[in-house]
């Protein structure tokens, strides 16, 4: 099993949509949400993601299509 | 000795042994190093400062490390009154804080030198980093000097003249064929595969903290006080936050007086996902997909981001992104007033300035510093086809002075 962890960024859009929910629901990722903040515009949340790897791939990839900006929880490390 | 004393989540203040760790378990938050400040305040002094090396370590005691440092004599580098510049823009304290001077020729030898030791320390025998050109140079340098390994992660597309500043120290150097993003994604996956002190990954904590020397040294290089305007490029805003703690330390140990430093950050333009978010008045940072001449500062999802808004807010700092063609005018700037060939960070740092002068934000007497992180040398493509060209001529004097004709007119040949 591989873990994943994970910043999802939501546009105003798809704040209302169960994303998480069907990303664990279609490709059988457990999400354990760690810290967010989700007003009526816009949110974020900071969650772990445990399942195959390829799984995780295919999940994240869903979510990407969907509008949702995924990056690394603890920012970029290629610098400069 | 070290006065530190644990890592402790920024998010969620849960404590850590001082090992390679760099994220909170419980809210994946990130950790930073806190010390004994009690006992710290009680074995310092300016004097005892003022007897140390020449170089960051003379502030060893505010540093988070036990064991031998790996030394190329980092930091300790000039604060030059800029008073050339200081006249075009209007500003009589102007200072440029010339970190162009260290071993690789950037500031990121002052993170390494600390990060390297603490692996030494921590047991490692290899170092690692993901870089478009300055850390590598220092990671590759540094673990040379510690005759430590070197994995190198680049994008296979770097120009030349930034590899071979790595390649030189003869680490493992790895270019990465892919987007941006997949080298990010790639290098933290690795970092979480093999056991190797990855600078800015599992060692990032004690890293960072290599950068509150540029605070310590231009306080002990005013005369001890703090300065009423710092201006900081940020990449991960890194930089910026540890400025401001360097500064505050040194006031809660009294070395120096009340701290009411404004805090100014300087982006460029094509990235610039702090300086927008404070602007729309958000807590937290949006990231951005980085397009922009100034490399160095390209870092989209910055990990500090909302720390550095923090300090923004706190210090009553303001912001300026600069688009390209003006960074390339901050460096010319830079260069013909002050003899200062920075990379393109600095251009950042000088047109930002420019634009926080012109606004008001910085009272013409008031004592300002602009940090001057890396050296030009290492970006000359930003400016090679916009800097003043070579006029060819024959080895004649008849060929000189008819080709230079109305440059000539004001001078008088002897005889």
């Amino acid at each position: 099993m591989a873990k994943r962890r994970v910043m999802f960024t939501f546009p105003t859009e798809l704040v209302t949509e169960p994303i998480i929910y069907n990303l664990g629901m279609q490709f059988m990722v457990v999400t354990n949400i760690r810290r967010a903040d989700v007003t009526e515009d816009r949110g974020w949340v900071i969650l772990e993601l445990e399942g195959k790897e390829g799984d995780i791939e295919k999940g994240l990839a869903w979510v990407i299509s969907k509008g949702v900006k995924v990056d690394r929880v603890t920012g970029d490390v290629v610098e400069g | 000795m070290s006065f530190a004393r644990a890592l402790r989540c920024r998010e969620c203040h849960r404590e850590y042994p001082l090992q390679p760790l760099y994220v909170c378990e419980f809210c994946f938050g990130s950790l930073e190093v806190a010390y004994d400040y009690q006992a710290l305040a009680r074995a310092t002094s300016r004097e005892k400062i003022a007897q140390g090396p020449l170089s960051m370590w003379r502030y060893r005691d505010f540093l988070p490390l036990e064991g031998e440092v790996v030394d190329m004599n980092a930091g300790f580098t000039p604060l030059l009154k800029a008073d050339n510049l200081g006249g075009v823009l209007g500003l009589k304290g102007l200072y440029i804080k010339n970190d162009c001077v260290n071993p690789t020729y950037s500031f990121k030898d002052r993170v390494v030198s600390l990060a390297v030791s603490k692996a030494r320390e921590f047991g490692f025998d290899t170092v690692a980093c993901a870089s478009t050109g300055n850390l590598a140079n220092a990671v590759a340098a540094h673990a040379a000097k510690a005759r430590m390994k070197a994995f190198i992660f680049i994008p296979a597309d770097l120009e030349k003249g930034k590899i071979v500043g790595t390649a030189i120290y003869r680490p493992t150097l790895v270019a990465v064929e892919g987007n941006y993003d997949e080298v990010n994604r790639l290098c933290g996956e690795l970092a979480e595969r093999y056991p190797w002190a990855f600078v800015n990954i599992n060692i990032r904590p004690y890293y960072s903290e290599g950068s509150k020397t540029l605070a310590y040294e231009v306080a002990e290089q005013l005369g001890w006080r703090a300065p009423d305007h710092c201006i900081v490029p940020a990449a991960s805003g890194s930089l910026y936050t540890k400025v401001w703690k360097g500064l505050h330390e040194l006031s809660s140990l009294g070395l120096i007086g009340e701290v009411k430093t404004r805090m100014h950050l300087a982006q460029p333009l094509g990235c610039a996902p702090i300086v927008q978010a404070f602007q729309r008045g958000d807590k937290r940072v949006k990231p951005v997909r980085p397009q922009t001449l100034a490399k160095s500062l390209a870092m989209g999802n910055p990990a500090d981001g909302v720390y550095a808004l923090r300090v923004l807010r706190e210090s009553g700092g303001g912001v300026a992104a600069t688009p390209d063609e003006e960074i390339v005018e901050g460096m010319m700037l830079l260069a013909e007033t002050e003899g200062i060939f920075a990379e393109t960070a600095g251009g950042v740092v000088i047109a930002g300035l420019r634009s926080l002068a012109q606004a008001g934000a910085i009272a013409p007497g008031e004592t300002v510093i602009a940090y001057i992180t890396g050296a030009g040398p290492k970006t000359v493509e930003a400016v090679e086809d916009k800097i003043v060209q070579a006029i060819t001529i024959k080895p004649t004097v008849a060929s000189f002075e008819q080709s230079l004709g109305a440059k000539l007119r004001e001078e008088t040949p002897h005889g």
